[in-house]
Parts: C-alpha cells; sequence; structure tokens
C-alpha cells in the first residue's frame, strides 16, 4: 500500500541574522493512513518545523523549504500553489496546536468557529453546519452541547478548548490530524482524557495522527511508530515498542531513561533518573558534517565528531543514524 | 425554539461584556446622555422650535431674555436658538462623517500594512508618515481654498489630516495579532487572506480602534469650527464654528454671541470625550482591574 504522506530528503532552511541554518536536514518519513506517528525531541530539534512545512505554514521569508518533496496523494505538497494549500488545509491535512487557551479567537463563539470551516470546506449550509458543530462537540466529549455551543472561549477551561480544536481539526474528518503538543499546556488527568480522546477519534474515523510531543509517555500510549529528532535529523525511526525495549540510538535512551515509568519497567539496575546532559548545539551548527549528538555522547569517537551517521536499518523496522548503532 | 432563546441569552460576547463595563461608568454615561441630547435636538428641534435660522427675526445683538429671544440674536438679528439646533445637525454630521472617513482609510491602510508586512507596509507607513508631518491645519486649508468651502470638502479635508493616526493604531494591532495563535489556527484551517484580515484579525483589532474613532469625532467637530471660524465654510449652512467666526467682530459689544457656540463646542466635545474614554475603560482589559 502506497503511504499516504510521504516526505523525502526534506531540508527547510531558517534565515537568522548569522546566516541561513537548515532546522531540518535530509528528513525522510512515510505515513500510512490510519496509522499514528509520533515525533520526539527536545525543545527545538525541529519537530514544529516538520509539521508547518507539511502544512505549508512555515514563517513567511524566514523559513522554507530549500529542498526535498512533501507527497501527500500524490500532490508535492512543497510545489503547491497557496490556493491549493489553503483548500487541503483543515480539510484534508488538519493542526491542532499547543496553547488551546490562545487558539481560539476570543470574538467568535466556539459554534462559530466550529460551524465557520465546515461552511469554508463542506459548503454546509448555516443550520446544517450548525447540527454538525453540536455532533462534534458531543464526539469530543463536551458534557451538554446544546448549552455550551453559543459559548465564548473564555468561558471553556483550558481542557475544553482543546477539545473544541480538536472537534475544529476533525470536523472535515481529514486524512491526517498532527497535534503539535497538544496536551503541553494543560494539566495531567486533562491530558490523559486528551490522549484517550484523540485516539480514539482516530480510529473511529481513520484519520492518521502525527503527534508531535517529548513526553515519552505519551507516546508510549499513543503511538504505533516513532521518530526521535535531534537537531533537525533523523535519530531513530521504528515501532514504539522495538524503540522503547531496545533503542539503538544514545540519545533515544537518554530519553527513555528520563521517564519514570518507562524505567521502571526497563530494568532495576538503573535506580535513579538520568538526564541527557547538555544542550541541543546551535541552530548555526545543525549543518555540520558530524554527529550532532557526539558533543553530548558517552560514546562518541573521532568517527562521531568527523562524519555524519547514515542511517543504519535493522530487521524490525529499526532505523538509527549512529555509528554504533550495531553494538548499542 | 425557546430553547434556542435560551442558549442564545446565556451567550455574553466580549462585547456585551464591555457594555455593562460601560454602565457602570457614570462619567461616560453622563456623557453620552448629553451627547444623546444634542443629536436629539438636533434633528428634533427644529420641529419643536419653529423658526428659519437664516431670516432676521428682531434688532440685531438684542442680548438674550429680551423680546422673547431666550439666547438673544446675532448680529444680523437672526434667532441664535435656531442657529443652534441648525448648527449642531452640521457639526455633529461633520463629525460623524470625518471620523467615519478618518477610520475607514486608516483602518484599510494600517490593516494592509501591518498583516502583509514587507515592502507592502514600507510603502504605506512612509505615506502615513508623509501626512502625518504635514501640518494639519494649513494643509486642510489648502484644501479648502483650492476646491471649496462646501461641507463634502470640509469632511475631506478633515479626513485626510486625521487618518494617520488611526492607521498606526490598526497596524500596530494587526502586527501583535497577526502573530497570536488563534490567526495560526486560522490560517491551519485553510482561510484566506482577505478573510483572516476582515472576519479573525480586524475583529480583534477594534477596541482601540474604536476609541480612537469616538474621539476623532469631537476632533473633527473642533477641526471644522477651527475651519469656519477661519471663513473656510460654506456661507450657506450655519455650523456652530461658522457663528463664532461671523460674530468675531462683535466680540465687546455682544460677547455672548460668541460665547454661546463655543460652550455649545465644548460641552459636545467634552460629552464625546467622556464617551471614549469610557470606551476605552470598557474595551481595554488591562484598565478593568481599576
Amino acid at each position: 500500500m502506497a503511504a499516504l504522506l510521504k516526505v523525502e530528503n526534506l531540508r527547510i532552511e531558517l534565515t537568522t541574522r548569522d546566516g541561513i541554518a537548515p532546522v531540518i536536514d535530509d528528513l525522510s518519513l512515510e505515513l500510512n493512513a490510519g496509522e499514528t506517528l509520533s515525533f520526539v525531541g527536545e525543545s527545538g530539534c525541529g519537530k514544529s518545523m516538520t509539521a508547518l512545512a507539511i502544512m505549508g505554514l512555515l514563517p513567511d521569508k524566514v523559513g522554507r523549504v530549500a529542498s526535498g518533496t512533501i507527497m501527500f496523494d500524490g500532490e508535492d505538497l512543497a510545489k503547491a500553489s497557496d490556493a491549493r494549500l489553503r483548500e487541503i488545509r483543515g480539510n484534508d491535512i488538519s493542526m491542532i496546536f499547543q496553547e488551546p487557551m490562545t487558539s481560539l479567537n476570543p470574538v467568535y463563539t466556539i459554534g462559530e468557529q466550529i460551524a465557520e470551516v465546515l461552511r469554508r470546506h463542506q459548503n454546509m449550509d448555516q443550520a446544517a453546519a450548525r447540527s454538525r458543530a453540536l455532533e462534534l462537540l458531543d464526539a469530543v466529549r463536551i458534557p451538554n452541547p446544546k448549552s455550551r455551543v453559543d459559548d465564548y472561549p473564555h468561558q471553556m477551561s483550558g481542557g475544553q478548548r482543546q477539545r473544541v480544536m480538536i472537534a475544529i481539526a476533525l470536523a472535515c474528518e481529514p486524512k491526517i490530524l498532527i497535534a503539535d503538543e497538544p496536551t503541553t499546556a494543560l494539566d495531567v488527568t486533562v491530558q490523559a482524557q486528551i490522549f484517550d480522546l484523540l485516539r480514539d477519534l482516530g480510529k473511529e474515523t481513520g484519520t492518521a495522527i502525527i503527534l508531535i510531543t517529548h513526553d515519552m509517555g505519551a507516546v508510549a500510549e499513543m503511538a504505533e511508530r516513532m521518530i526521535v529528532m535531534y537537531a533537525g535529523r533523523k535519530a531513530e525511526e521504528g515501532p514504539v515498542d522495538q524503540i522503547i525495549e531496545h533503542p539503538r540510538h544514545p540519545y533515544t535512551k537518554g530519553l527513555i531513561s528520563c521517564v519514570p515509568h518507562l524505567v521502571a519497567q526497563l530494568s532495576d539496575d538503573r535506580p535513579e533518573l538520568t538526564e541527557v546532559r547538555g544542550i541541543v548545539p546551535s541552530l548555526m551548527d545543525f549543518g555540520r558534517d558530524e554527529c550532532l549528538f557526539s558533543s553530548r555522547c558517552e560514546r562518541a569517537d573521532d568517527k562521531c565528531r568527523s562524519s555524519r551517521p547514515t542511517e543504519m536499518k535493522f530487521k524490525n523496522d529499526q532505523h538509527s543514524a549512529c555509528w554504533q548503532a550495531k553494538e548499542l | 425554539m425557546s430553547e434556542q432563546q435560551e442558549f442564545l441569552e446565556k451567550a455574553r460576547s466580549p462585547f456585551s461584556e464591555a457594555f455593562e463595563m460601560f454602565r457602570k461608568n457614570h462619567a461616560a454615561m453622563a456623557g453620552l446622555v448629553v451627547l444623546l441630547l444634542i443629536v436629539l435636538g438636533g434633528f428634533l428641534g427644529p420641529y419643536l422650535y419653529v423658526g428659519d435660522p437664516f431670516e432676521m427675526v428682531w434688532a440685531p445683538t438684542t442680548p438674550p431674555g429680551e423680546e422673547g429671544y431666550f439666547l438673544g440674536t446675532d448680529y444680523l438679528g437672526r434667532d441664535m436658538v435656531s442657529m443652534l439646533i441648525y448648527g449642531a445637525r452640521v457639526s455633529i454630521a461633520i463629525g460623524l462623517s470625518a471620523a467615519l472617513l478618518t477610520v475607514f482609510i486608516g483602518i484599510t491602510v494600517g490593516a494592509l500594512a501591518g498583516f502583509y508586512k514587507g515592502w507592502v507596509e514600507e510603502v504605506l507607513m512612509r505615506i502615513t508618515e508623509f501626512f502625518q508631518v504635514l501640518p494639519t491645519l494649513l494643509f486642510s486649508m489648502v484644501i479648502v481654498a483650492l476646491f471649496g468651502a462646501s461641507l463634502p470638502m470640509i469632511t475631506l479635508a478633515i479626513g485626510l489630516v486625521s487618518w494617520p493616526a488611526v492607521a498606526r493604531i490598526t497596524r500596530s494591532e494587526f502586527l501583535r495579532i497577526r502573530e497570536l495563535e488563534y490567526v495560526t489556527a486560522a490560517r491551519a484551517c485553510g482561510v484566506t487572506n482577505s478573510k483572516l484580515i476582515f472576519t479573525v484579525i480586524l475583529p480583534n483589532a477594534l477596541p482601540p480602534i474604536i476609541v480612537q474613532a469616538a474621539l476623532m469625532v469631537g476632533s473633527a467637530i473642533l477641526f471644522e469650527a477651527g475651519l469656519s471660524f477661519l471663513g473656510l465654510t460654506d456661507p450657506n449652512i450655519i455650523s456652530w464654528g461658522q457663528i463664532i467666526g461671523s460674530n468675531r467682530p462683535y466680540i465687546l459689544d455682544a460677547s455672548y454671541t460668541v460665547t454661546i457656540p463655543g460652550v455649545a463646542i465644548f460641552v459636545t466635545v467634552l460629552a464625546i470625550s467622556l464617551v471614549g474614554d469610557g470606551l476605552n475603560d470598557a474595551l481595554n482589559p488591562k484598565l478593568r482591574q481599576r
């Protein structure tokens, strides 16, 4: 089966004061219909940039797709016109954002905001859009949707607003839903509810989900496959259970050992939580021909510091960009 | 249907909340009442108080109260009450239409500059600055002197010199709001640029523009008064400023002919300012706590 979304050799450049930096460097990925794929990595690793590039929403004049293709349904989104991208956005691919508190327009009721998407993409009339909005609010488990549909965003809690965002995103039954850290701003119990909701709705509608997060626990619960990003490059890719059981990249290993309940499952010989020491290199160093993780890696040797690791493929469909992936 | 009404009533838009804030502001409500009285007087006055403002009714410069003329007569023996009522219409009409014109030009320029940025912004803001550094009174005098002192020309002159303030406020609001997440979210839903400008960003940018527009009505009335005082006005209409201007030579003998329209202008502009201030308090969430 052909992949729904196929990104090949994507390179995104950001123009900064100090010159041009590749925030995404040679990234390839595939997403199948109905699948949940997770992007993991620290802040500033290019997870959100990849999402914005797929949506065609890279910041004007600052970011651009320098090379590579983003094939969606046989169409290259990297070269699509603005008008075509607008048709796709919200209809075939939609996105929910990190900050539910500010992602809804404060001057319209939530019902109007849901109906607006339906009217634009599905040509529904006012009444049909409204009754569909009620159904959607019910689907995202807002209690008593009839009395909430005319509420303004400031009358709702953060978790409810994120549910409304999900309702808007799923209104047109998109093929792909990109969730950019959808629960970062919410408290833990609500996080779990939102993840449950996303998973259930994804299954019901057959929507493929790209989940961007730095929460390894969420990945383990939600996704089938994951991509670990580091400094704009793919560090590791593969089935979630395989990677958590046996990470083939020292960075993934570091990330996993930061999470309490995953560690407990892993082994008893690591009594304390560990951290990944150091920080992500600066943007200007992103293009270097070396393993960008080498400065933080205990195992780094001269080869790591002098050439960029090639991707190694393992039998269980795990890929790792580490020179020592086999020994790990 | 009753259910429908029930939750329509429950909905309290940010604007209805602002209206409640406004109602609690006594000074602003007083301003609004005065303003409504003036507007009503201007439009109902001619039916309640019959009299042609251009007609000589009694001896010139009859002091107020004498011979049954409540506010006296001016230097041509015209009834001051009729003139004030007639002048109220003109002053308010000019104030409103000049403010509308100002807001229209200002929002268009400011929204385009703030939304598109880049060279569009550069060009538009340089033009704005050009209009801003023009000496306003001199520029409008030139327009009126060149194209004739008719009401539309005076309105145009006032509009042309006052839109830069609105344009700059609109631009700054657009620059701020276009980076907010709900605008990105709207883009992610496939909203077109024109819809982004008019239905997503503009409603959120309106509060400071509304305040500025309200104050603009007051300053337009003042501006018109200034122009008419200098004689740059249509002689076939009567405005408050024109009453002051034409009676100026008699200020020592009949000071009330200048004072009364002056007070009318003062009260009107003060009422508008109070309303504008009340709107500012009501629409600016940062001031609500005070």
